[in-house]
């Protein structure tokens, strides 16, 4: 494995690279001077280094001719194309790929149908983008910090989080690892590196900056990686958070989750840029653009990326082209603003999970046999965790003041003593499942 | 909790006694201990004392002790503290605290616009870029929220980074993840990550900063739940709240005036008029008021509140005169039936901070509007 950021032991010895860089700016005051190297070149020293003159009045264009080509791996029909440069998958870890796709599908299937039966109150599926849930994931080791936004539950399936624990949450019983103080879909799981999910959009990114900055200080062969969505890419936080990266050199992945969708607002109306990957540039960071719903290319793409910021304690943009083919979420129609056709096509003819079984499958690694096999034990076994997660007790009232500080303060106490003082006289006015 | 955050500040400082700068020349190191020792204030239960009732004022001659109030009176009698006190001013306590802090855990960190090299723009940090380097001392690009929000991250990864904040009035552009994720994430995360942060700037009033420069903010970082708040008004309180907020688990917003008027000396002697409840640069306000209530026959008991979430309500007792409605509506909660009087508020007025130093004087409370108050609140 490539060795860990830094050099030398003790952090001073990261101050050469950066004072290096410091210094060079810091030239304001000495030379002016013009040099000559070329009669038609002149090149001048300002803040920020030397640039070449050029007597021409010319503008860059505000868009490149060509649009940044999409890295790809498969094509449409599962297969491999030619010219591709890419590492072969290991056939445990192929499948391992394949099955937790399936799994996420079958989970967001039949969680978004126990919302609508009103068995839990809130849910956000990840149809479409199976491909880069689970691929990115399977990509990284397990010491590598995962700041999510809210539609990467994949990753978490991968690490091992059980669809047992997925229920939990969403029912917000007392096995919730949140304790069932949020929303539906707003897991986190310390053990497996995932933070807990915040609604707030954008936030994480700089959160993602900060853990990288830790583990550059703490020298882990580990790097930090984010998630967010095109609208994501719209927030002040994202901005400064590439820009942080790139002048502290952290080893953090920027993963945006192009799926054409922000609720309602189309790309078109949510930047003029050419998607998100054309910005890594403008902050100095290396950037790829990949075909989302080719789960080898984001596979490779995230293997590379987190080699790159390993070792040379750098931030990574990657941009995956996908499509959100299902609503934003349960209290989401998007029908209201998008053609049915235009979804149904990319729920079917571009979708990610049948575009790779062809692969697996053309490698003689897959059959249907296998496959239905898989999509009933998948199913029963999520039937019975959401029947466990339902009739499981909630958590106890103590936990409502708990955890907002280290320990629990005085006004809190005399808040819950007031509050089970009231449900002991008015037990009829509040929810008989909370155990008091 | 807010005893716990104030014994812990007390217990620190008991190694390092630091004098206050002006005239007393006071050595405090009686406050550590009378504050670790103190457990009910003996201020809390006056109901015989009569507070501002009227013509039974009753005079005490005018000396101001300087001892800390809520003491007990045998522990403001003990002896100070072996070791000698220094004399500092208060960027140099927030920074002794800091170094100290720093040198003794390895992952506290502080990031901040011009906190490295330029050792920060009021010289909190100075000295430290170079002594722990550039990566624990970390100079951030302009964008409050987003390096905050990665003092979040670096915290929920095991880091206790102290975030800076050129001014309080600043931190607005970080509102968003100190009260969404901040305060909160502990708590929604079910308790699986903590986030040590401090969070720390000057704020308030100073001297014709503008109006953008002089924001007084408590009151909305007052309404986050998850967060602590502590504002410091003498470089002896300043080094203690430091430390105490650095190596608290809690999400700390640690405050400190712009601008402080020196000789403030200790806090008031025990009164039995009125008490005066007051933080930051008030202090020194109140201080001043006081001198002139006790000579012309007052009593009035000053306290220093240090705590602005959760409020030490133990030490702060009975009928007072406060700040910020907040504290106001708590008091008048929980000691209801222990007021004399209505409590009075006294705070600046609402508007902008004009830029022109007479009219800026003229928004914060001047002594004289205390004083005014205090025989109103008597009569």
């Amino acid at each position: 494995m490539a060795p860990s950021c830094g050099t030398g032991n003790h952090p001073s010895s990261l101050i050469p690279r950066l004072f290096i860089r410091r210094l060079g700016s810091i030239k304001a005051g000495e030379s002016l001077s013009q040099e000559c190297d070329d009669s038609n070149f002149q090149v001048l020293d300002f803040p920020g280094g030397k640039v070449n003159f050029s007597s021409e009045l010319r503008f860059l264009s505000e868009s490149p001719l060509e649009r940044i080509s999409c890295y790809r791996v498969l094509d449409d029909y599962g297969q491999i194309i030619s010219a591709s440069n890419f590492q072969q998958v290991r056939k445990e870890i192929a499948l391992k790929m394949y099955s937790d796709m399936v799994t996420l599908q079958t989970m967001d299937t039949i969680f978004y149908e126990a919302q609508r039966q009103g068995r839990i109150s809130f849910y956000v599926t990840t149809i479409g983008e199976e491909a880069i849930n689970i691929a990115s994931a399977a990509a990284l080791s397990i010491d590598d910090i995962v700041i999510p936004q809210y539609r990467e539950p994949g990753v978490l399936l991968w690490r091992g989080f059980t669809l047992q624990e997925f229920a939990n949450h969403n029912f917000g019983n007392k096995y919730d690892s949140g304790k069932g103080r949020q929303m539906p879909v707003h897991y986190g799981c310390n053990k497996l590196n995932y933070f807990t999910v915040s609604s707030t959009i954008a936030t994480q990114i700089p959160h993602a900056v900060g853990v990288a900055f830790a583990l550059k200080m703490d020298k882990k062969n580990a790097c930090a990686i984010t998630y967010f969505g095109d609208g994501g890419t719209s927030e002040g936080d994202f901005h400064a958070a590439l820009n942080f990266a790139a002048v502290m050199e952290v080893p953090v992945i920027f993963f945006c989750r192009n799926n054409g969708w922000a609720i309602s607002t189309p790309t078109t109306e949510q930047f003029r840029s050419d998607g998100a990957v054309i910005r890594g540039q403008a902050y100095g960071i290396r950037s790829i653009r990949v075909d989302g719903n080719d789960a080898l290319a984001v596979y490779n793409a995230v293997h590379a990326a987190r080699e790159m910021a390993i070792s040379e304690c750098r931030p990574i943009l990657v941009e995956a082209l996908t499509y959100r083919a299902g609503h934003h979420s349960t209290s989401d129609d998007s029908t209201k603003y998008r053609p049915l056709d235009e979804i149904e096509h990319w729920r079917t003819a571009r979708d990610p999970v049948s575009r790779y079984r062809k692969w697996i499958e053309g490698n003689g690694w897959w059959n249907d046999e296998v496959e239905l096999n898989l999509r009933s034990n998948v199913r029963k076994e999520l039937l019975q965790a959401i029947q466990a997660a339902e009739k499981t007790e909630k958590p106890a009232l103590a936990e409502l003041f708990t955890d907002v500080y280290d320990q629990v303060p005085s006004n809190l106490r005399e808040q819950e003593k007031l509050l089970r003082e009231t449900i002991k006289e008015h037990p009829g006015d509040y929810p008989p499942d909370v155990p008091v | 909790m807010a005893g716990a955050l104030q014994a812990a500040t007390a217990a620190l400082l008991s190694s390092t006694p630091l004098k206050t700068y002006g005239s007393y020349r006071l050595r405090l190191g009686s406050a550590p201990r009378s504050l670790a020792g103190r457990k009910g204030s003996f201020l809390v239960v006056r109901s015989d004392a009569g507070f501002g009732s009227g013509s039974n004022a009753r005079t005490r001659p005018g000396k101001l002790i300087p001892n800390a109030v809520a003491t007990k009176p045998d522990a403001s009698s003990s002896s100070t503290s072996s070791k000698p006190g220094h004399e500092l001013l208060l960027f140099e306590a927030l920074r002794e605290g800091l170094d100290e802090e720093m040198a003794r855990d390895p992952r506290v960190c502080v990031m901040g616009e011009d906190v490295g090299h330029y050792g920060g723009s009021y010289k909190v940090t100075k000295g430290l870029a170079d002594k722990y380097g550039d990566l624990r001392v970390l100079d951030t690009p302009i964008a409050e929220n987003s390096f905050t929000g990665m003092g979040i991250g670096a915290a929920m990864t095991g880091l206790r980074p102290v975030v800076e904040g050129m001014n309080m009035g600043f931190l607005l552009l970080a509102f968003n993840q100190i009260s969404n994720n901040c305060g909160m994430l502990h708590y929604t995360s079910g308790g699986q990550f903590t986030i040590p942060i401090v969070i720390r700037g000057p704020g308030g009033v100073g001297r014709q900063l503008g109006a953008e420069h002089s924001q007084r903010l408590e009151s909305y970082f007052q309404s986050i739940p998850g967060l602590q708040m502590v504002a410091c008004s003498t470089p002896y309180n300043a080094k203690g709240l430091m430390k105490a907020a650095i190596r608290s688990e809690n999400s700390s917003c640690a405050l400190r005036a712009l601008y402080l008027l020196f000789g403030g000396g200790g806090d008031g002697a025990p009164g039995e008029h009125v008490t005066i409840l007051t933080y930051s640069r008030m202090r020194y306000h109140v201080m001043q008021a006081a001198k002139t209530l006790v000579n012309k026959g007052y009593d009035p008991e000053v306290i220093d509140i240090r705590s602005l979430k959760p409020f030490d309500l133990y030490t702060i007792g009975n009928s007072i005169k406060k700040h910020t409605p907040r504290l106001q509506s708590a008091i008048i909660k929980e000691f209801w039936d222990y007021l004399d009087a209505p409590i009075k508020c006294l705070s600046s007025q609402d508007v902008p901070t004009p830029y022109a130093g007479t009219l800026e004087d003229c928004t914060v409370v001047q002594p004289a509007e205390i004083v005014k108050a205090v025989e109103d609140l008597c009569k």
